[in-house]
Parts: structure tokens; C-alpha cells; sequence
């Protein structure tokens, strides 16, 4: 199980998500830069970390689409491989095209940076396939950018296809308006693709995998990973 | 022979998405007087200057580049005008 995590130049959450993943995890990591123009054949899932790629600039993610590794990533993921953007890495995956709808300013106008719930809509993807329907887990947000919109065709879309993985929910799971941070069009905080193989959420679950930093429900989100590839090895190796 | 155009694009949130950092600058300006104002929206001013033959191919360039980057047509809309600029003007 070997994790590639890009950096990107303003990427600030790379060695906090290889530090989760290759210390409290126990996976191999490497880091890919953004102007590699290829990936490593033995890496199995990209994280695209949060951060302020290319400070920001025009729009949040706009200029990291077009980044050399970028295109590799684009490759990658339609061969159906696994790829999970975590806040600026949702950002610059909407960016990309390879998640529909786009993040906009938060609601409040306001940076917000705190713990939230969020209420695992699907486990019917590689990134939740440890975590039951209906579990609440408890991770930051650290965005200024997070208002994710779409337009209702879209959204019905998403609904049909079981494609809303997170909502922001309150500590029982309830989904509200109260515990929405940001603004979030039906709360929306992860969203997968339509082949269900690229994973896009503004909370950070590599800062939730330390008991010294304050939570680790985030581990599970990286265990779903690593158990979903174990699965699909193992029916490759019986059909075989 | 080889002109020089200079391209403005405009884009702004479209008119169906809110736009809270305009709403967030209408409330200031009514906060110090200006009760008349109201439907503030907050966009971006873009300018580049492009190399071409003709103007229809400049601005096929600047809608293509806009298209392309500039813009997101998830969230926004943009009005691009592009003009001739004048020889010596090196704006």
C-alpha cells in the first residue's frame, strides 16, 4: 500500500498527510512533486493535500489544474485508480473536471477553522468502505473556500447516484442548517465521482490520526482506502 | 501584419449565485450613508494584451484563454471586449 502525496508550491498540509499516513498509519509514502511528468507505477492512491496552491491566485485550484503532474493525475484517475483531494485538493479536483461543481467563499465571509461532524452519507466508495451509512465522524475544517455549490441538475445527479459522501451534521448526525460551516449547498462536505474513484472533502482527516492532536477518526478514512485495495487484490487473485 | 489588441475581461459570480463578499460591501456602504445603493456585485477585471492578425483572431485567442483558465462556468460569467491598440501604445 504506497501513498503519493503532491506538492504543489504553496501546498501546506503534504507533511501532515504523509506524517499521518507513513507514522500513525504505517503505509509507504513518497512525495510527488508538481512538475514530475509521471507517476511511480507501485504508487495505488494520490492525495492532493489542502494548502494555498499557487497562493490562490484567480481562483483557489485554478492554476494547479494545469500543473505538469496534474495532467498524470487527470490519466490516472480516468483508469479508475484511486485519488482523494483533501480541501484545496477538492478544490483544485472541481478545478480539474474531475469532480462536478465548484467551491466558492465560505457564506460567513469568515476563515473557519474548527472540528466538525460529518455524517457518512455512502460507504459504497473505496474511501468508506470501513465506515458504516449513518456513522458521525469528528474532523477539522481549515477553509476559507468550502461553499460548495452545484447546479440543481447536478445535484439531482449526485443524489441519484449515491455520489454526496459527506454532510456536515451535528454531533448526533442530524443534518441542519446550524451545523452547516460554510454554506454548503444540502451541507455537502465530500463528494465522489460518478466511477466513484476520486474522493473530493474540505475537512482534513490526516490531522485526525494522532491522539495527541485531538481526534482519530480520521485514520478510518485512509483504512477504507487501504481495505478496498486489499479486497480488490484478493478477487483478482481468486479469478485468477 | 502583426497587430497588437488589448483584451478586458470582466467576470463576475452569475446572477443566480449570491454574491456575499458584494452583499458584505453593500452593508458597509449603507452602514456609512449610502442607503441608496444596492445589488453590489464583486467581480474581477482581467486585462492581456494579444499578438495577432486581426481582431475577430484576437479575440478568438482571448475567448479561448478565458475559456480555458480565466473563468469558471460552474459559478461565473465574463463579458470580454478586446480593442486595437493604437501603435506606441504599450499598455
Amino acid at each position: 500500500m504506497k501513498f503519493g502525496v503532491v506538492v504543489f508550491p504553496g501546498s501546506n498540509c503534504d507533511h501532515d498527510a504523509y506524517y499521518a499516513l507513513k507514522h500513525n498509519l504505517g503505509y509507504d509514502v513518497n512525495f510527488l512533486w508538481h512538475k514530475d511528468a509521471s507517476i511511480p507505477t507501485d504508487i495505488d492512491c494520490i492525495v492532493l493535500p489542502g494548502g494555498f496552491s499557487y497562493g490562490d491566485y484567480l481562483r483557489s485550484g485554478a492554476i494547479a489544474r494545469f500543473s505538469p503532474i496534474m495532467r498524470e493525475i487527470i490519466e490516472f484517475a480516468k483508469k479508475g485508480r484511486l485519488v482523494i483531494g483533501i480541501c484545496n485538493g477538492f478544490q483544485i479536483l472541481t478545478e480539474a473536471k474531475l469532480l462536478p461543481g465548484a467551491l466558492m467563499k465560505n457564506y460567513s465571509l469568515k476563515f473557519v477553522c474548527r472540528d466538525v461532524f460529518l455524517k457518512t452519507v455512502s460507504s459504497n466508495t473505496p474511501f468508506t468502505s470501513l465506515i458504516e451509512r449513518g456513522r458521525v465522524l469528528r474532523i477539522p475544517i481549515a477553509h476559507f473556500e468550502g461553499n460548495y455549490f452545484a447546479d440543481e441538475d447536478t445535484i439531482k445527479e449526485l443524489k441519484n447516484n449515491e455520489q454526496i459522501v459527506f454532510q456536515y451534521c451535528d454531533k448526533n448526525g442530524n443534518v441542519t442548517e446550524e451545523a452547516n460551516p460554510n454554506g454548503s449547498i444540502e451541507n455537502i462536505a465530500g463528494i465522489v465521482n460518478k466511477q466513484r474513484n476520486v474522493l473530493g472533502m474540505m475537512p482534513h482527516p490526516e490531522r485526525y490520526c494522532d491522539p495527541v492532536l485531538g481526534g482519530t477518526d480520521g485514520q478510518v478514512i485512509f483504512q477504507s482506502i487501504e481495505n478496498y485495495l486489499l479486497t480488490i487484490t484478493k478477487e483478482v487473485l481468486c479469478l485468477g | 501584419m502583426m497587430g497588437k489588441f488589448l483584451a478586458k475581461v470582466v467576470v463576475t459570480l452569475k446572477p443566480s449565485i449570491l454574491d456575499v463578499q458584494g452583499r458584505t460591501v453593500e452593508n458597509s456602504l449603507k452602514t456609512i450613508g449610502f442607503s441608496q445603493i444596492n445589488n453590489i456585485r464583486v467581480g474581477k477585471y482581467i486585462t492581456f494584451t494579444v499578438d495577432a492578425n486581426t481582431i475577430e483572431e484576437a479575440r478568438k485567442i482571448a475567448d479561448n484563454a478565458t475559456d480555458t483558465l480565466l473563468f469558471n462556468p460552474n459559478i461565473e460569467t465574463y463579458n470580454l471586449e478586446v480593442v486595437e491598440m493604437e501603435t506606441g501604445d504599450r499598455r
